[in-house]
Parts: structure tokens; sequence; C-alpha cells
């Protein structure tokens, strides 16, 4: 073998960059799940009865269900009666501005790199921050509200905005719609909301960032988004843990919403612990994600950037129900050391003229495993849908594998159904010829690697391009020199 | 610039450089001319310093430090060049960026300034009239979809952009019609200075009816069996490489 190859096999040196805990004083129930610690958890968040109940219902319907075995991943069960399910770091009184946020806390975001000062609003950013399982500050609530868009944490809304919630929620994710989903349901701690009104453009991107930071805690945040008549919004999560031994849960919802020609776009970079070299540690990230494109016109995109996570369950997806609507996924995956991944994307058109874009990219190195799966389903009534996909896959080294599991249901004859996938190796004639340039080796791998991601970074809003090209380059940086 | 001493190299445990000697001084243009198998491009990838070979013995100085110790992007910051036979396809990435980036990888090595986006348009500018391309290029990917003309032309972008003390062509002419092999001669002869040295790797003749070699080497079997100027290429052109062949297989029987 090679030296470069050596070296591609190598690229697993480096270490997780947000592994740090924050000792901040958090009020936890303690571990196992009951319908007491349900009704536990709903009780601290001085919830009504008629959210109780949606819990309780939820529960009930979880325990008749088991753990999906499908996804091409492997992992030992989850004993979901050793997990918290609820964490929130301890407040004094209600904050009222960020002075009052313990100074922990705020060190913890610089750390994140998203400080929540008036820095942001230059770059024109609201953030939502989720750390273990409480909604900390929303910045820029007032300046939104002008606009009458509402942005605030799930509990907040659940008190402020009860019509809201409770006509949507569960409306695209019904709570019994799979395992996870039911879990998250009956549990959820906290999340992020969003509303935008007829006709309004939201003036700035919309972002949340999620940190589990407590020991033994199971992260369930739930976001939903609803986009009246022809409003516009663009939102991002980001999501960092702390290095631990053991695996921790996270099974979040997402439920989006776009009526007459509204648009969302919905961007994510994901980069939970994924584990040690060895895959001891890391999260286990099984998350349902799912946007319903209910008016004509209307537009869903989802961006996902995903480095984190020891094993990974996500198939953010639209179902195309209005005429004429669109629904787009573009994906980077990068999977290293002995990281699992199965992701991909549903793509359900019901309505004529429909038309979904899939854009997937995966990047396997190490002794990972990445696959791609995706349904694109036309229903009988979707005259002139349109799908267009592209799987491609790239290799880093001799140890990993990448799998693609397209799945077509077509009900319709005059759907025009498009595929294409390929599977690359990063090639030593590549490298030879970057280096041969000048080029790093480290440099050249990421040359290459980021192009062959650039059809999904285009899709970013600008500046998490550049924080998710980093992102990559730190996934796979390794053993240069 | 450039001393060669009895290198022997090896692929996949099969000898293919069985004892090179070569010296190139600053300002020479040296062809290395063979029949297929000959060790040619084994040479030339091997000075570059690509990693599927093996050295078995034999040293290789440039400008006085051991080359065989140095990385391949060490080689190229310290002036080699190889102009690629086939050069590889980098999907995504746009040609600009990538020149704008080994332009500045090589200025910072030798301690110059990093250009900035005007100094560096013009500066590229410059160099694509010398080689004669569209600037249209410049926006596409990396090699991707480039005619076997334009990946030459590109190669010769490259090698004016960079500035080598050392350019190594590995069989830049095969695959070009009349004209793009004027146009990457012409190039070479631009860049021909008295501190540049070139090494010419090539099967044909025809390149050196446009670009003068300096001196002639016959590779064959993995040795350099004969030297001499120019007269010598035009003696293979007429005579092909089976006299030099013959010469060798007698003398070794």
């Amino acid at each position: 073998m090679s030296d470069s190859m050596q070296t591609l096999e190598q690229h697993t040196k480096s270490d997780y960059k947000y592994g740090f805990t924050s000792n901040i004083e958090t009020d936890k129930l303690p571990k196992g799940l009951s319908e007491d610690v349900v009704r536990a958890i709903s009780a601290k968040k001085n919830e009504p009865e008629w959210m109780t109940e949606w819990r309780l219902k939820a529960y009930r319907q979880f325990l008749e269900m088991t753990e999906p075995k499908w996804p091409n991943v492997d992992y030992p069960p989850v004993d979901l009666q050793d997990i918290i399910y609820y964490a929130a770091p301890k407040k004094k009184k209600k904050l009222n501005s960020l002075d009052e946020v313990d100074p922990e806390l705020l060190d913890t975001f610089n750390k994140l790199g998203i400080p929540l000062d008036e820095q942001k609003m230059l770059a024109g950013v609201a953030v939502d921050a989720v750390i273990d399982s409480v909604s900390v500050k929303t910045t820029y609530k007032e300046k939104l509200a002008e606009l009458g868009i509402i942005f605030c944490s799930f509990s907040e809304a659940v008190q402020e905005h009860p019509e809201l919630i409770k006509k949507y929620i569960g409306s695209v994710v019904p709570a019994n719609d799979n395992y996870f989903a039911a879990l998250n349901s009956a549990v959820f701690s906290d999340g992020s909301f969003v509303y935008l009104p007829k006709g309004v453009k939201c003036p700035m991107e919309l972002s949340t960032y999620f940190r589990i930071n407590e020991r033994d805690t199971g992260q369930f945040e739930r976001t939903l988004i609803v986009a009246e008549e022809g409003s516009q919004v663009s939102y991002l999560e980001g999501c960092t843990a702390p290095m631990r031994d053991e695996n921790q849960l996270h099974a979040a919802v997402v439920e989006l919403v776009a009526m007459d020609d509204a648009t969302i776009k919905y961007s994510t970079v994901q980069n939970w612990y994924p584990g040690d070299k060895e895959g001891k540690g890391g999260i286990y990230n099984f998350v349902t994600k799912r946007g319903l494109c209910k008016g004509v016109n209307s537009k869903i995109t989802w961006t996902q950037v995903e480095t984190g996570s020891a094993v990974t369950w996500k198939y953010p997806s639209c179902v195309l129900l209005g005429d004429n609507s669109v629904g787009e996924f573009y994906s980077v995956a990068v999977t290293n050391n002995r990281q699992q991944a199965d992701t991909g994307t549903k793509m359900t058109h019901l309505g004529k003229n429909t038309r979904s874009t899939i854009i997937s990219k995966g990047i396997s190195a190490g002794h990972s495993h990445n696959s791609y799966r995706g349904l694109v389903k036309i229903g009988k009534k979707a005259e002139n849908a349109h799908n267009f996909s592209v799987c491609d896959s790239l290799l880093m080294g001799d140890k990993c594998g990448a799998h693609t599991f397209p799945y077509l249901e077509v009900q319709n004859n005059t759907a025009k159904v498009e595929h294409e996938a390929t599977t690359s190796k990063i090639g030593e004639d590549q490298l030879f010829y970057l280096m041969q340039r000048g080029l790093s080796e480290e440099n050249a791998v990421n040359t290459i690697v980021n192009g062959f991601a650039k059809e999904v970074f285009n899709e970013l809003p600008m500046e998490f391009a550049v924080e998710a090209q980093k992102l990559l380059a730190i996934s796979l940086e390794g053993s240069v020199g | 610039m450039l001393t060669v001493k009895d290198l022997k190299v090896a692929v996949e445990d099969k000898t293919i450089l069985n004892g090179i000697n070569l010296e190139v001084k600053p300002g020479e243009v040296h062809a290395i001319m063979g029949p297929n198998g000959s060790g040619k491009s084994t040479f030339a990838n091997v000075i570059a310093g690509r990693e599927d070979y093996e050295v078995e013995s034999g040293s290789v100085l440039y400008k006085g430090e051991d080359l065989l110790e140095m990385e391949v992007d060490e080689r190229a910051l310290a002036g080699i060049f190889m102009a690629f036979q086939y050069p590889v396809e980098i999907p995504g990435v746009s040609t600009s960026n990538f020149l704008k980036s080994i332009v500045n990888a090589n200025r910072e090595a030798r301690g110059l300034e990093a250009m900035n986006a005007m100094q560096m348009l013009k500066y590229i500018r410059e160099k694509i009239e010398l080689v004669g391309m569209d600037e249209k290029f410049l926006r596409r990917s990396l090699n991707e979809g480039f005619s076997g003309g334009e990946k030459k032309r590109s190669e010769m972008l490259q090698m004016a952009l960079l500035e080598p003390s050392l350019a190594i062509l590995d069989e830049t002419d095969s695959g070009l019609d009349i004209d793009a092999l004027r146009i990457v001669s012409e190039a070479v002869n631009k860049l021909r200075t008295q501190d540049r040295s070139f090494i010419i790797v090539t099967h044909y003749q025809r390149l050196l009816n446009y670009i003068e070699p300096d001196f002639v080497h016959v590779l064959y079997k993995g040795r350099i069996v004969k030297s001499g100027d120019k007269s010598l290429a035009l003696e293979l052109e007429d005579k092909g490489y089976d006299w030099i062949k013959e010469e060798v297989d007698a003398v070794a029987v």
C-alpha cells in the first residue's frame, strides 16, 4: 500500500473540537421513562391539559411500537430507562436580557462560535439556543415581532400561541408516525417555533443551536415552522455535544408547513459528537423531519451537512400536496472512523406539476458506512410530476462503505423521473496532481472533497457554507505531515 | 540543477529504471526519448515524487539537496513542475480558484506576498495570452470535460504561472494536432531562460522540431543507452528505434 493511501485511511486522527462540557447547574428529572415522567415533563413546563393529554396519547401509542430495524446501521439496543428525559439549566428567574444569562452559558456559546450578542444582528441572524432540554434565549424576537413573525421556544409557544400549536403539532409528522417520533411526541422538552404571517418575507436568517450538555440525557426537541401564504423564511440549525464514553440519544421531530406561494428553506449543520476512533460513545441521531407543501406553488428546501453522530437515521422529506409545489433535498453526509449514517429523503408527489430535486453527496472514510436511502413516490393524481435525483458517493481509503437504496413508486404514467448515481474514490492520481502543484496533502484532500460537495454548499447561506466547509475539513482532518 | 546518479527504480518488484545517470545544468533543455516501455514516464514520475515507485539505489540531487527525501508538495514548492501526460479531472473545483491557490502557495514558499484578487486576475490574463487559451475555461471545473489539447494548454498555463526552476514535460505532445503542438512549444520557448531547465520526455521527434534541445538521450530497458545533440533525434526520426535496440541487445549477448 502506498503512503498516500495510508494517509487517506489515517484521515481520522483529529479530535472532536466541540467536546467540552459546561458546569452549568441543571434541574433534571431522574432517569427513566414512564407515564409519570411524561406528566412530570409537562408539569415542569406548566403545560395546558390538552398538551399533557397529547403527550400521553403519544406515549401510549409508543408503547405499542417497536424500534425499526430496516436502516443499514448496527448498534446495541438503546436502554430507554437509562436516559434522563428532562434536564434544564437552572434558572433563577425569567431572563430578560443577555446580561442575566449565566456567564458560563455565554462562554459555552462563545466556544461554539455563536456569540449571542448584537453582532449577530449585523450578520442578519436571529438565534435560539437549546441546551439540553430548554431553549435559553431567543435574540431579535422584538424586531421580528414588529413584522408579525413569531420566533420563540416551543414551550413559550405552547403558552403564548396555543391555538397555533394545537392546530399544527402532529399535522405533518403524526405522533404515531414512527417509533422515535412517538417517543419525541411523548417527552419532547423544547425546541423552536416559527410563524410567518401572510406575505411576510423574513428579513434575516433564523437560527437554532442545539447542544446536549448533561450526562445521560437524551435530547428530544421539536421544531415547527408555519409559513402562511406568500411568506418566505430561511432557517438554520446547528448541533454539538460534549465527548462522552456512553452513547446519547437524540430523537427530534421537525415539521414544516408551507401555504400557497410560501417558501421554507431549512438548513442543518449537524456536528453531534461522533464517538471516538474505536466507535466508543457518540450520539444516536434518530430524527424525523418532514415538510408539507400544502399550498399551490409552495416550496420547501432541505439542505443538510451531516458530519457528526455515531449513528444517523434521518430522512428530511417533502409531501408535495399543492399543485406546482417544489421539494428539494441537498445533502452532504460525511462518515469517518466507525460512524454509520443511513440518510436520504422521501419526495411524495400528490399535486399536479409538482417537482422535486434530490442531490445527495456521501463521503465515507475510515471504517465508516454511509447509506443513501430515498423514496420518490408519484401519486395517482400527480399529473406531470417530475423528479431528478443524483446520488454520488466518495470513498476515502478501502475500509469504508457506501450504499445506495433508491426506491421508486409511480402511480401516474405522466411522471418523469430521472436518477443518476456515481461512486468514486479519492484517487491517488488526483492527490498527486494537486500536490505536484504545491498544495499540502491536507489541502489537496479538502480541495477534492469541497469540489465533490460544491452543489450542496451552493445551497447554504453564505456564512454557513464557509462554516460547513471548515467542518468538513475538521471531520476529515488527519495525519498529514 | 539536477544530478541523477545510478538511479534504480522498481514498480511492484519489477525493475524499471536500471541505473540512470543524468546531469542537468541551469538553462539546459534535455530531451529523453525512447521506445514504449523504456521507463521514460517512470523517470519523470520519480523526479516529481510519485509514491508508487520504489527507489532501489542511487541518488538524485536537486539544487544540492537530496530530492528523494522530499515530499511531492515540497518538490513542487522548491520549483519542480511536471506537465502531466494525462491531467486528471477534479470535479467541482473551479479552475480559477485552483490557479489562485497554487500561485499563492508557491509565492508563499518563495517568501513573496500573496496576490490579491486584482493582481491575480491581471497575472493570470497575462499568462493565458502567452499560452493562447480562451478565458472562459477559467470558469470550468479543473480539467473536467477538457479536450486533449485544452488539458495540455492548461498544463502549460500552470507552468507559466508557477515559473518553475525545473520543468518536466511528460509526453506533452501525445495526442496533439499540429496547431496545439505549436502552441505548446511556443509556450516552452517563451519560458526558456538562462536559469530554467527542461526535461522533455517524448516518444516522437516532432516536438523537437519546435523546441530545440541541448541534449538528446535515448532510454532503453531502463538505461540511457545513447546521448547526443539534436541530430540524434533526427536520426531516430529517420531510422526508428530498432537500430538502437539491436546495438544494445547485441552488446548484452
